[in-house]
C-alpha cells in the first residue's frame, strides 16, 4: 500500500485518478503512522513552500525513518521542493533534508519575455541514466506551473530551462522527486509514474511486505 | 525552452459543447467527453471548460460535464463561468478541475482572487477578462459580455495579478467566433503590462493566427473553440505548422 501524504496543501484530486488508472493501491492516511508500514510514500503539493510546516512533526519524523529504511519516497512539486533543506519562499520552514540545496525563486528574464511562474510545458535534458525517468528520451515534454526550483546537484536526474536551469527530477538512492506534475503530463507523466510503482514493487525489504 | 500552449476551450450548456459567434447565436458542437478525447490523442496541452449556463440548478449537471473530461485526459483541465464564490471553486476542484477561471466574480469581488490563490496557489486561479476595443483602449464587459463594466483591460490585469491571479484569460469579443484572427494589438498590449503568462482567446481561424498571436500577440498560450471542434483542423496539424514557423511547441 502506497501512502499519498495529505497535508491539506490544495488539490489531490489528479494525483488520485491518476494512480487509480495505473491500477496503485494507495491510501492517504490520516495518521502519519501509516507511512511507517507504506511500501511506498508520495508527498504532492502544490502553491507555497509554507504549506510543508503541515508536515512538521510526527508526518516528518515518520517519514524520514521509513526513507533511511529504504522506502521509496516520490516528491511532486512542492513535495519535491520539501526534500531540499529549504526555500527562500518560506524560510522560516524547514524541508525534510534528505538532499543537500535550498530552493531559490526563478529568474524571469523580460527581454526574451521568459516570465515567472514557470507556467507551461518544457522539456526534460536528462543528466544520467535513472529508474525514474525509464522509458522516456531526454527532450520529453512535461507540464510546469511553479515560481521555485531546486539547483542542479549531484541527486539531478533531469534538468530544464527557463531563464536559468534547474532540477526538474532527482534521484538518489530510493529518494525521488519531480518538480512538474507528471498526474497532469499526459503519457510521459503517467509513464513517470508508473515507473515509481515499478520501484515500489520492486523493493524487496520484507518489514514493508507486510502492508 | 517553455513552449507555447495550445488549449482547447469547450463551451458547456447542459452539458453539451456549443459554439457562439461573439457570444451569440449558439450551435451544438458535440459530447464533451468525447471531444476531450480526441483533443488528447492530437497533443492539445491543455482543456478548458466554460459552463455558459451557470445557473443554479445546472451546477450539478457542471460536476459531471467535468468529471466526465477528467477521465478521458491527464492534462491541466480548467474550469470558468459561474464561480462567484469559494463553495463554487471547491466544488470544480472536487469534480476534477485543475484551475479555476473566474470573470464577473472577480470584477465584483477582488478579494475572491486572493482567497483562492491563497488556498489552491496563484497557479490554480485565472482571470478571465472579456474585452472589445473602444478607441484606443480595450473595455471590460462582464455577464457574458452583456454588460459594460466600465474597466480598461490592461489596468484589470495589472490588478489581478496583484490580487494573486497566476495567468489571465483574455477574450477578444470583437473576434470571438469571427475566426478573422486573435486581436493581437490587445492581447500584446495586456501581455506587456503583466508578469503572469496571458492566453488569447477569440478569433482563431487559420494556423497562421497563432503564429500572429505568439509572435506580434506576445501571447503564452492561446485558446480556440470552433477551429478544433468541427474537426476541419486536428491539433496535430496546427502544432506541427507552428513549429516550422519557428514556434516551440510540444509534438
Amino acid at each position: 500500500m502506497i501512502a499519498l501524504v495529505d497535508y491539506g496543501a490544495g488539490n489531490l484530486t489528479s494525483v488520485r485518478k491518476a494512480l487509480t488508472t495505473l491500477g496503485a493501491k494507495y491510501e492517504t492516511p490520516r495518521d502519519p503512522s501509516a507511512c511507517a508500514t507504506a511500501s511506498g510514500l508520495i508527498v504532492p503539493g502544490v502553491g507555497n513552500f509554507a504549506a510543508t510546516a503541515g508536515l512538521e512533526g510526527p508526518w516528518r519524523d515518520t517519514i524520514a525513518e521509513a526513507v533511511r529504511r529504504g522506502t521509496p519516497l516520490l516528491g511532486i512539486c512542492v513535495g519535491m521542493q520539501w526534500l531540499f533543506e529549504g526555500s527562500d519562499e518560506a524560510p522560516g520552514v524547514r524541508g525534510l533534508g534528505v538532499l543537500p540545496g535550498q530552493i531559490q525563486r526563478l529568474e524571469g528574464d523580460a527581454e526574451k519575455r521568459l516570465k515567472i511562474p514557470h507556467v507551461g510545458w518544457n522539456a526534460l535534458e536528462f543528466k544520467t541514466s535513472t529508474r525514474l525517468l525509464a522509458g522516456l528520451d531526454s527532450g520529453a515534454q512535461v507540464y510546469f506551473t511553479h515560481s521555485f526550483a531546486a539547483p542542479v546537484t549531484s541527486a539531478c536526474a533531469a534538468a530544464t530551462t527557463h531563464a536559468n536551469t534547474f532540477a526538474s527530477a532527482v534521484e538518489e538512492g530510493n529518494v525521488f522527486g519531480v518538480q512538474f506534475h507528471p498526474e497532469k503530463s499526459s503519457d510521459a507523466g503517467l509513464q513517470i509514474l508508473k515507473n515509481f510503482l515499478a520501484i515500489v514493487a520492486g523493493s524487496k525489504d520484507p518489514a514493508l511486505q507486510t502492508c | 525552452m517553455l513552449t507555447k500552449r495550445i488549449i482547447a476551450c469547450l463551451d458547456v450548456r447542459d452539458g453539451q459543447v456549443v459554439k457562439g459567434v461573439q457570444f451569440q447565436e449558439l450551435r451544438h458542437a458535440g459530447d464533451p467527453g468525447e471531444l476531450a478525447r480526441r483533443y488528447n490523442v492530437e497533443g492539445i496541452d491543455e482543456v478548458v471548460i466554460l459552463d455558459i449556463t451557470a445557473t443554479l440548478e445546472k451546477r450539478q449537471a457542471l460536476a459531471r460535464t467535468i468529471g466526465a473530461v477528467a477521465k478521458e485526459i491527464f492534462l491541466p483541465l480548467t474550469v470558468g463561468g459561474g464561480i462567484r464564490s469559494e463553495e463554487d471553486a471547491d466544488a470544480a476542484v472536487e469534480a476534477g478541475a485543475d484551475k479555476v477561471s473566474l470573470n464577473t466574480a472577480a470584477l465584483k469581488n477582488p478579494s475572491l482572487i486572493t482567497t483562492l490563490a491563497k488556498r489552491y496557489g496563484s497557479q490554480a486561479v485565472i482571470v478571465a477578462i472579456d474585452a472589445k476595443r473602444r478607441g484606443d483602449h480595450f473595455a471590460v464587459f462582464v455577464r457574458s459580455g452583456t454588460s459594460d463594466a466600465d474597466r480598461d483591460a490592461v489596468e484589470w490585469a495589472r490588478q489581478a495579478e496583484a490580487y494573486g491571479a497566476g495567468e489571465i484569460l483574455l477574450t477578444s469579443m470583437d473576434r470571438d467566433g469571427t475566426r478573422a484572427g486573435f486581436d493581437n494589438e490587445m492581447t500584446a498590449a495586456v501581455s506587456d503590462a503583466v508578469n503572469i503568462p496571458v492566453i488569447a482567446s477569440g478569433g482563431a481561424g487559420t494556423f497562421d493566427h497563432f503564429t500572429d498571436v505568439f509572435t506580434q500577440g506576445h501571447a503564452d498560450a492561446a485558446l480556440a473553440a470552433s477551429i478544433f471542434h468541427y474537426a476541419e483542423s486536428s491539433v496535430t496539424d496546427l502544432k506541427r505548422h507552428l513549429r516550422q514557423q519557428g514556434i516551440p511547441v510540444r509534438l
